[in-house]
């Protein structure tokens, strides 16, 4: 099949709707997971983490061709994911420490007038 | 012309697994991965502050989560709308190419007023980028992406403009799908700002 045949083109537009569908559910299912108070932080925000993820690969995949694009697309796309992790992994222990240090010295810190 | 310049011409760039299918698609996902960073470091630094202040406040007490819901859900709506466009070019129908980039940028506008109503309610309660570090890094975060999704309503005005005058009538003219790359982009970025600084 052409990929610019009209059976082509209906197909992906079929799958376009059905990634939307998805990234709808996705959404509410995010609010929702918010409001059950019974469940632990770190829960919610690990099933955020990961609904949004989901979400980001699908717009990647399918509403930007990533799925369909030469592996070298991939490659340049998905390097600013690994570093930017990496970036957070390696800034949260020193800005972290460094902003409560700050924190509990002002806290600590006597009034001066 | 003499024989040098159209020997130049017809020569074309040697083909390797490398060799990209086309340019100006190379030329945008470098700028998005480019960008990308940007976003992603200004997210980690959101990460890393809020990490170590323990007087970081829920953001679901100061922010409106149901309108930021409707609003991520509003840029969701215009991806789908962008890639019906593309489709409607590759079919070689300039009328649905034309409606929905109109709808796509509709969207986007939608989404820029939603965003100046969620600021003006914050700032009218007190929050602001001098506040503390809540206000600096949410008013910074959005205030970047709504940059981004303002010059995409600008660069979508502009390959409208141009459909309406029929520069898109070559089926092989890859213009709005490096515009879509855009389009699509913004809406990806929003679904990590929105989980990231909204909801956890």
């Amino acid at each position: 099949m052409d990929a610019h045949s009209p059976e082509a083109i209906a197909q992906e537009e079929r799958r376009y709707l059905r990634i939307f569908l998805i990234l709808g559910i996705l959404t509410v299912l995010e609010v929702a997971v918010t409001r059950i108070s019974a469940l632990p932080h770190a829960v919610i925000a690990l099933s955020l983490v990961v609904m949004a993820a989901v979400k980001a690969a699908l717009v990647a995949l399918y509403y930007m061709h990533l799925a369909s694009e030469k592996t070298l697309l991939t490659w340049i796309a998905v390097t600013p994911a690994i570093l930017c992790v990496f970036l957070l992994f390696m800034l949260t222990p020193d800005l972290g420490a460094l902003t409560r240090m700050i924190t509990h010295a002002i806290a600590a810190a006597p009034a001066t007038h | 012309m003499s024989t040098a310049a159209v020997d130049t011409h017809l020569v074309e760039p040697a083909e390797s697994p490398l060799t990209p299918e086309s340019w100006g698609k190379l030329g945008m996902w470098n700028f998005l991965v480019g960008d990308a960073m940007s976003f992603g470091g200004l997210l980690a630094a959101y990460g890393a502050l809020r990490y170590g202040d323990p007087n970081w406040p829920l953001p679901s007490s100061i922010l409106g989560i149901t309108l930021t819901a409707g609003m991520t859900f509003l840029l969701v709506c215009s991806s789908v709308t962008m890639v019906e466009s593309l489709a409607g070019f590759r079919a070689g129908n300039q009328a649905k190419l034309k409606k929905f980039l109109a709808l796509t940028i509709l969207g986007g506008i939608l989404f820029l007023c939603c965003q100046a109503y969620e600021w003006t309610h914050l700032i009218e309660h007190g929050q602001s980028i001098q506040h503390d570090n809540f206000g600096a890094t949410f008013f910074v975060l959005t205030g970047f992406h709504g940059m981004h999704v303002f010059s995409g309503v600008c660069y979508l005005s502009v390959i409208f403009a141009r459909a309406s005058l029929g520069k898109y009538e070559d089926p092989h003219n890859n213009e709005i799908e490096i515009a879509a790359l855009y389009w699509h982009f913004v809406d990806l970025i929003w679904i990590l700002v929105f989980t990231f600084v909204y909801l956890i």
